[in-house]
């Protein structure tokens, strides 16, 4: 069905988003950029997207480590150093996450998770400063709907070239990158705890979902005709309610009004103001 | 006779129009030997202006500081820019403005402010409330902005008043990005002038902004149609550019000895008709 067909052109695609980091970069003062590479292919991508859009030089790749994260990580973000020249660091988060963790005994695994992706977020903001580059968020379109990330976490940072990318067409840009195989084949994971998967943790895969999500934020479908479209009704209403409970990810926080002019509400200028 | 018709497809800074103003004096010098160089809505001002507006107002004439160099610059070339206009009751509007050898020629307010999806221009400025041809050294001229060319009256009515030269400008941001090789909105673009230009029997060109704003791009592809409706420029899709045209404008004799749309248009039927639609249909118009 036309209505369903998620293929992108990886070209234009390509040509419209590494012009994007340049402009959004260079207009306000900087030539280089800092994130963090998981190993995994959505920040494979953003690495190649940014290492063309302004030379590997001016990219800083960062590897945040925790202790049980998977080995496999590491090496498949150095796959993606190697391929592109991109500089890299290395630096633990352990030791950080850990000082809170031992005073916390009954944080779970979830807490533990979200303190390990703020924890890398506070180690990118640092590098930033030293790098003098802006921070490259690497989320996609159906993590940010579904509100699969940590706030203030991995979601924190200057611009993100792939957030209106849904996850299968990552997929596809990355392949035309030339993105290594052993990313593009593996089971997406945020590697926040041994053998977590995203797709066994959102309990469908990003395939099924990417289809709804089309019909739903795309091409304006009603839910009622996404089940006549043939998703069951069970699965249309709870990725509806994900994508509505987590709406408070994407917004900034609402400021109460009280003057006749209202940062948030009636005070009202793009980010690139004049430049 | 021929028109020598250049496109600046500029990039812009958003909210500054000094320096806007710097970047057509430049372009001016490139495009020397041309007759006629056009650019693009909003030119002088960037687009998703805001609460901007109000700070990058210029006034069509030689003592408005903006207008007095752009003036200067028309005596070596016709120039069409876009720009914020603030009216004598302080209402702001988005327009394009015609200027020739020192004086301005028309001014053209935008009709139709798209404000849906990502857009909001009726929020931010008034609408224009007339869509009139002019004549200038080259033939009688229609310019539209963006929104205006989408609906189809807007260049029927151009056409009926005389305009054989239809310009258009726009900043339209890129989006639709699917399998084929052109963006939705550049496809859609594209095949309005073109239908234009085959449906009037008119001279068609489409100068579209480049560059960013916030996250949104614009595609530029400057086009332009002769009076078969063919492509007889084109300049590239993302970059900043200036693409030449050369108009033959003998060709109106030819296509419509050949193609009497014009001649056989039939404006006292559309006028009794559309006067009958919309007293039966009262407000739904």
């Amino acid at each position: 069905m036309q209505t369903m067909d998620l293929r992108i052109n990886t070209n234009l695609a390509q040509t419209i988003l590494t012009g994007f980091i340049r402009s959004e970069t260079n207009r306000v003062g900087f030539s280089k950029v800092v994130l963090g590479l998981s190993g995994g292919i959505d920040s494979a991508l953003a690495c190649y997207l940014a290492a063309e859009a302004l030379g590997p030089e001016n990219v800083l790749a960062i590897r945040n480590p925790y202790k049980t994260s998977s080995p496999e990580s590491l090496e498949h973000a150095q796959l993606v150093v190697d391929a592109t020249g991109v500089q890299v660091k290395t630096i633990e988060i352990t030791g950080m996450v850990d000082a809170l963790a031992s005073q916390i005994p009954e944080m779970g695994k979830l807490r533990l998770g979200n303190a390990m992706a703020r924890s890398r977020m506070i180690v990118w903001f640092d590098q930033s400063a030293e790098f003098n580059g802006l921070v490259l968020g690497t989320g996609n379109k159906t993590e940010i709907l579904l509100g699969y990330s940590t706030i203030y976490g991995d979601s924190a940072h200057a611009l993100n070239p792939i957030g209106d990318l849904y996850k299968t067409q990552v997929r596809q840009l990355a392949k035309a990158m030339d993105v290594p195989n052993a990313i593009l084949e593996k089971a997406p994971s945020a590697d926040l705890w041994l053998g977590q998967t995203d797709e066994g943790e959102l309990g469908f895969s990003y395939e099924e979902v990417d289809k709804l999500l089309f019909l739903l934020v795309d091409q304006r479908y009603t839910p009622e005709e996404c089940v006549a479209a043939g998703f069951k009704r069970n699965f249309v209403e709870g990725v509806l309610e994900r994508v509505r409970r987590n709406h408070f990810k994407r917004v900034m926080p609402p400021i109460a009004k009280l003057s006749n002019r209202s940062v948030g509400h009636d005070f009202l200028y793009l980010r690139d103001w004049g430049t | 006779m021929k028109l020598n018709l250049a496109m600046a497809q500029i990039d812009t800074k958003l909210g500054v129009p000094k320096d806007n103003l710097e970047k057509h004096l430049a372009y001016v010098k490139d495009a020397k030997g041309a007759d006629l160089l056009i650019f693009p809505e909003l030119s002088l001002t960037g687009y998703v202006l805001q609460d901007l507006v109000p700070s990058v107002v210029a006034r069509p004439s030689a003592d408005d500081p903006l207008f007095k160099e752009l003036l200067n610059a028309s005596k070596t070339m016709d120039l069409i820019v876009g720009f914020v206009e603030e009216d004598a009751r302080h209402r702001f509007f988005n327009s394009s403005a015609y200027l020739s050898k020192g004086e301005v020629l028309h001014v053209h307010r935008k009709v139709y402010l798209p404000t849906y999806g990502m857009f909001d221009e009726g929020r931010y400025f008034a609408w224009g409330d007339a869509v009139r041809a002019f004549d200038t050294r080259f033939g009688r001229v229609g310019m539209l902005i963006c929104e205006d060319f989408w609906h189809a009256s807007p260049p029927y009515l151009l056409w009926l008043d005389g305009a054989d030269l239809l310009y258009f400008i726009s900043v339209s941001p890129s989006r639709g990005l699917n399998n084929e090789d052109t963006l939705e909105s550049a496809r859609w673009v594209e095949h309005v002038g073109q239908a234009y230009a085959s449906l009037f029997t008119s001279f068609v060109a489409n100068t579209n902004r480049v560059g960013y704003e916030d996250g949104l791009n614009f595609w530029g592809g400057a086009t332009a149609y002769n009076p078969n409706g063919e492509l007889i420029a084109k300049g590239p899709y993302f970059d900043e550019a200036i693409t030449f045209a050369e108009l033959d404008l003998d060709e109106l004799h030819r296509t419509r000895s050949r193609l009497p749309l014009l001649r056989d248009e039939r404006t006292g039927l559309v006028e009794r008709e559309l006067t009958r639609i919309l007293q039966e249909k009262g407000r739904a118009f």
